[in-house]
């Protein structure tokens, strides 16, 4: 019975294979990377809480006077008797450790606390703003990887005279100010041709001239540290084996070179979601954009600080996440990676 | 150039091949009278690259182009597939592929015949496959361009064609990507995108470089397999071992010129010019070994003999002194031994791997120990532990009878003089910022303390001599002071790896380790440097570590030689015993596929 096995096992094997066809590989599950991933992120999340949480109570001044002054509009010494129905509200007065715990537990409920200036739930002061702003930062993000590919496609290792050309174009976009270029494109396209309207409100019309203000530069930045990448690409081997197909000098462009020069833009992206929230501030500004920006600075005037630790997790919350995608795509883009990983 | 010019020009055309070529009385596929191709640089000079190379390819037919690099042999082969580069000037008397003139061809026309009627193979799948892709995509991709439009007729195509060529488990071959698959199926798989879409030609530019001997040997076995079924091959190579196994004709390309051609025997057998003669004398084999492979060497090996006169090396160099062996390993002291050195690495998966497993070996004075192993069989691993700078995990290294391997680090330092070595490619090796002469001093200073001196003068004659002393090196590896102010970037392949051995000469050391160190020269630049190496053990007494996938180079160098498969050494003994009579059936099977390939040549 053993011997019935045994060549049965065997015999399949190939007589003519005379290298194994697998070597050695990590078997290492994508379910299981991702796990990892989503801990250090849940760690980020943890730390700009704890961070948050240490600057609201340990910032000089008593944060039972300061709110009673915003409420008032006032600025005046506040008697115990004013100060205690406050500090029993918003628990001033326990240790820090129990604010801690509180603070986290509110967290998990998804209450950020309330604002001292408005007197609604943070949540909710966020929550309403928050979707312009999304909209606008991720249509800028969009805009900036379609102009930079765009550029590539079209630019990158042609004539010399070409590419330079470009390459120039693209590292003045990335030195462009935010602001000046905004105000720029309303002075020439809201006020001279009237294409756009010069409030932008939160229409799609409106969110034209933002998404360009955003992306022009970071498209700059992108397209040049793909540009590299993409060029060295050019010429390795591979590309003159697909021309050897019989592809055409666009399409290896676009099917193998494309995603080799993806990376480095991807790392750029990582960390460019988050320099888009600060700029968005401004954008929001100048083209009369409501959103978050406006918020904040609302906040950050009035001293509301619930408020602007509110907006602090929230751009940590949406970095880590937009980072978590990034590193997926990372391994998209190149499976070997994952091995790496 | 000038000889050269006036040898090439009677041997212009190209004899018609022998009878008895399947498609002999018919018209060929490939018809090329007097191509010049030019390219030009960003200033806009011209550079005359090909020079009126004519070729006719018939089908079933296999021609051989074979030169060193820069000779305008890879430029020749893709002119034919019309891929120049932007940069270049083509023009010829004629120029006709499969009844097409090239000169005339659109682009839009070739992307009809690059991949269908003409496929193209370069080497080292690696780099030549897409990294990022499967297999499978990369040959579905010749089949889509032409015409394959289903995707589930796509994937039957792809697993039916990897079987063509070779693959076992096609299906799971065709889901990896060229970085998890070994190197034979990987050139496998190239192969079988190149000829997906069964080309009447196929272009091999160097399809075996960089491949083991015995990977080489299936490869060429698939490539005159294709050639049985009546396809045309044009391959391209610097290896006369690879185009003496499938080459009917051969054209020896120099500078741009064809300077001889004729049929495979003729050319390899009876080679009339004298560039043909020198390279076939630069290959390394058994039957050179003890000799000088180039007429500089022998020159300079006769010099030698007479000013020595009457000194104990008086036989002629060159004849390998057969009647004056050099003396017997037994009375020599080793200088380097290695007991049961072991070593393994924790896989990606978790589990050791034992990459070099008991090994061990003397290497005696003056003498060369080999070490010869396919990619993967531990030899490099080896070389680092004799080096000292990985630990082993079980065995030790004595270097002069002293424990070596054992040492601390700080130990090992002051000790490090005694044991250089030369890689294969010795730019990564240098410092770019660096010249010549300061890469020779710093080499110089290698191990001794940083120098403190009483005076600025103490200092300057410290330098002086230094200086002194690294164009001595300099001489002694055949680089002028014009080399050695030079940064490396600016030498050519062979100056940079003697460059490479004056540095490691430099702190006098006890062992050379040379870690594939001729591996990535031309022929002619390779004999070179192994008379180099073989004249400083003459003159100096230097002792080796030889460690070279080629049996050929490893059998001209060796006294002794060491076998390695799977980390193991499987045979141990002198070299033309190994050579001869080997033992183990591994070496036979390594020796099998050599004569294999070298049975045209010699």
């Amino acid at each position: 019975m053993s011997v019935t096995t045994e060549t049965l096992t065997t015999a399949p094997a190939q007589p003519s294979s005379p290298e194994p066809v697998r070597r050695g590989r990590p078997v290492t599950s994508t379910a299981a990377l991702i796990g990892k991933k989503v801990l250090g992120a849940l760690f980020v999340i943890w730390a700009a809480a704890s961070i948050t949480f240490l600057i609201q109570s340990l910032l000089p001044g008593d944060r039972a006077t300061l709110l009673l002054n915003q409420q008032t509009g006032q600025v005046q010494e506040r008697s115990a008797e004013e100060l205690a129905p406050i500090n029993e509200q918003f628990g001033f007065d326990d240790p820090l450790l129990v604010q801690y715990v509180t603070f986290l537990g509110g967290l998990l409920r998804g209450d950020l606390g309330i604002s001292y200036t408005l007197y609604q739930p943070v949540t909710t002061v966020i929550g309403d703003q928050i979707v312009p702003t999304l909209v606008l930062t991720f249509t800028a993000l969009a805009v900036a990887w379609a102009l930079a590919i765009v550029l590539l496609l079209l630019t990158a290792r042609r004539a010399p005279w070409v590419s330079r050309i470009f390459s120039g174009l693209e590292s003045a976009a990335a030195a462009l100010p935010q602001y000046w270029l905004g105000i720029i494109l309303l002075v020439v396209f809201s006020l001279w041709l009237g294409l756009f309207p010069v409030v932008s409100g939160s229409g799609t019309a409106g969110l034209v001239l933002p998404a360009l203000t955003l992306g022009i530069p970071l498209a700059g930045f992108l397209a040049q540290v793909m540009r590299a990448e993409f060029e060295r690409t050019m010429d390795e081997p591979f590309v003159l084996t697909a021309r050897a197909r019989g592809m055409s000098d666009g399409g290896v462009r676009l099917r193998h070179v494309l995603r080799h020069s993806l990376l480095p833009g991807l790392s750029l992206t990582g960390w460019a979601v988050g320099a888009q929230f600060s700029a968005a501030v401004i954008a929001e500004n100048v083209f009369a954009r409501p959103g978050l920006g406006r918020v904040l600075v609302t906040a950050v005037n009035g001293r509301d600080l619930p408020v602007v630790c509110g907006v602090v997790m929230l751009v940590a919350l949406v970095y880590v996440i937009t980072n978590l995608i990034v590193d997926t795509a990372y391994i998209l883009v190149d499976p070997r990676l994952k091995e790496a990983a | 150039m000038t000889t050269l010019t006036d040898t090439a020009t009677p041997l212009l055309t190209d004899p018609a091949p022998e009878g008895g070529a399947a498609g002999a009385a018919s018209r060929p596929l490939v018809e090329v009278e007097n191509l010049n191709v030019w390219f030009s640089d960003a200033h806009g000079r011209r550079s005359h690259v090909v020079h009126d190379v004519s070729v006719q390819i018939h089908a079933g037919e296999c021609v051989a182009i074979i030169g060193e690099s820069g000779s305008g042999k890879s430029v020749t082969a893709r002119t034919l597939i019309g891929l120049t580069g932007p940069n270049s000037h083509v023009r010829a008397d004629t120029a006709t592929a499969l009844g097409r003139d090239i000169q005339t061809l659109r682009d839009t026309d070739w992307r009809s015949i690059r991949g269908k009627d003409i496929g193209f193979i370069l080497q080292d799948a690696l780099v030549s496959l897409d990294p990022l892709r499967t297999v499978g995509a990369e040959i579905g991709e010749s089949l889509r361009l032409h015409g394959v439009r289903d995707r589930a007729e796509r994937a039957a195509r792809v697993e039916q064609l990897l079987a063509e060529v070779g693959v076992p488990e096609p299906h799971l071959v065709a889901g990896q990507r060229p970085d998890q698959l070994s190197g034979g199926l990987r050139q496998r798989a190239l192969i079988a995108s190149a000829i997906a879409n069964h080309p009447s030609l196929v272009v091999a530019d160097e399809p075996t470089t960089a491949l083991d001997v015995t990977v080489q040997a299936q490869v060429l076995d698939l490539l005159a397999q294709r050639k049985a079924d009546g396809t045309a091959i044009l391959l391209i190579s610097h290896d006369f071992s690879v185009v003496g196994r499938l080459a009917d004709r051969v054209l020896v390309m120099q500078g741009g010129w064809i300077v001889e051609s004729g049929t495979a025997a003729e050319v390899l057998e009876n080679p009339q010019h004298p560039y043909t003669r020198q390279l076939l004398d630069a290959v390394p084999s058994g039957h050179t070994k003890g000799e000088y492979l180039t007429e500089e060497g022998r020159a300079r090996a006769a010099a030698r003999a007479t000013t020595a006169g009457t000194s104990q090396r008086t036989a002629p160099a060159g004849v390998g002194n057969p009647a004056e062996p050099k003396d017997e390993a037994s009375q020599v002291p080793a200088v380097l031994s290695a007991r049961g050195l072991t070593k393994s690495y924790r896989g990606p998966d978790g589990r050791d791997r034992t990459v070099v497993r008991d090994v061990s070996f003397d290497v005696h004075a003056g003498r060369t120990l080999g070490i010869v192993g396919e990619s993967g069989s531990g030899k490099s691993t080896t070389a680092s532990m004799a080096l000292g700078f990985i630990a082993p995990d079980a065995g030790t290294v004595l270097l002069d009878g002293a424990p070596w391997s054992e040492l601390s680090l700080a130990g090992r330092r002051s000790r490090r003089r005694e044991v250089t070595v030369v890689y294969q490619d010795p730019l990564s090796s240098f410092d770019p910022r660096w010249s010549g002469e300061r890469i020779l001093t710093d080499a110089l200073d290698a191990g001794t303390a940083p120098g403190v001196f009483a005076s600025s003068r103490a200092r300057r004659a410290h330098r002086q001599e230094q200086s002194e002393r690294a164009a001595q090196l300099a001489r002694l590896v055949g680089l002028t002071p014009e080399h050695l102010a030079k940064h490396p970037l600016r030498l050519s392949g062979g100056q940079r790896q003697r460059l490479s051995i004056a540095r490691a000469l430099a702190p006098e050391p006890k062992v050379v380790v040379l870690d594939e160190a001729v591996s990535a020269l031309d022929v002619s630049v390779q004999a070179q440097v192994l008379d180099l190496l073989t004249e400083l053990q003459e003159t100096l007494g230097t002792t080796y570590l030889f460690i070279s996938h080629d049996l050929g180079v490893i059998h001209h160098m060796s006294d002794e030689i060491l076998v390695m498969k799977d980390g193991v050494a499987v045979e141990h003994g002198d070299a033309d015993r190994v050579f001869e009579q080997p033992e183990h059936h591994y070496t036979q099977a390594l020796l099998g596929s050599l004569q294999a390939l070298s049975t045209t040549v010699r």
